[in-house]
């Protein structure tokens, strides 16, 4: 099981920015490895994140993501107290999903 | 004996996992787009993405970044837009292997502004590009140059 994320959330004017930093190899399918065999790609593909338990963005990623990705979102209704929740799949069919309190 | 409240509990956690795993089947239509991130030129993955008509420069999309990344294996990107209506925006590294690197599906509720790190092969233009709910696609352009590939090789 993949590692947890690391969830920051605090209130900016009437909403919240939420910077998230995720664990994972992201493997792109292009490296090869010392015997010339293509390591397969292994990365995120889908990225869900939820406030209050309503979903307010899903995010579609590529290969070309970085390795332990981050990422940074601006709520725009969001006070002190919310529960900002963020789930990821990778090609592997892992899941992994963390919660985080508006600050 | 269960109590009450015990019986109350195992039905919550229950209810919390379903809920967990509900997640993505909530959500099919927003499902990772694979004939998008196969695309090798913007025009074809705009079009994947949903994008019709042309793609137009806009200065109200746009997109930060280094002029030079010394290390392509993480750029560091910052795509926005406050233009109204914007259903998506994406990051597209024109010279990758495949094009799109991300998309983010926006809702009322987020604002069009995203920060992520991509990896980049080489040197090249970078967009950020915004398709609007009726499909116009909007899009800002910067040259980043790369020292070292991040596509590994």
């Amino acid at each position: 099981m993949a590692e947890p994320m690391r969830i920051r959330a605090q209130v900016q004017g009437s909403g919240a920015v939420v910077r998230v930093l995720m664990n994972h190899e992201m493997e792109t399918g292009q490296r090869k490895d010392p015997n010339g065999r293509t390591i397969p790609a292994w990365h995120i593909t889908d990225v869900t994140a939820t406030l209050n338990g309503k979903t307010v963005l899903t995010a579609e990623w590529g290969p070309a993501v970085s390795r332990n990705p981050f990422l940074q979102f601006t709520l725009k209704n969001a006070k002190a107290g919310d529960k900002v929740a963020i789930s990821w799949k990778d090609t592997r069919g892992d899941t992994r999903t963390d919660e985080a309190t508006v600050a | 004996m269960q109590t009450r409240r015990a019986a109350l509990k195992q039905g919550l956690a229950a209810a919390g996992v379903a809920g967990a795993g509900g997640l993505f089947a909530a959500a099919p239509a927003h499902a990772f787009n694979k004939s998008a991130f196969q695309a090798t030129s913007v025009q074809d993955a705009v079009k994947a993405l949903g994008g019709s008509g042309a793609l137009a420069e806009s200065k109200d999309v746009s997109l930060q970044g280094p002029e030079i990344a010394e290390n392509g294996a993480v750029v560091p990107l910052v795509g926005a837009s406050p233009l109204p209506g914007i259903k998506l925006l994406a990051f597209m590294v024109e010279k990758n292997p495949n094009t799109l690197s991300a998309a983010f599906h926006v809702t009322d509720a987020v604002e069009a502004n995203f920060s992520t790190r991509v990896k980049m092969a080489e040197t090249s233009p970078v967009y950020a590009v915004a398709i609007a709910a009726d499909g116009k696609a909007y899009f800002a352009k910067k040259e980043i140059k790369v020292t070292l590939g991040g596509c590994g090789g």
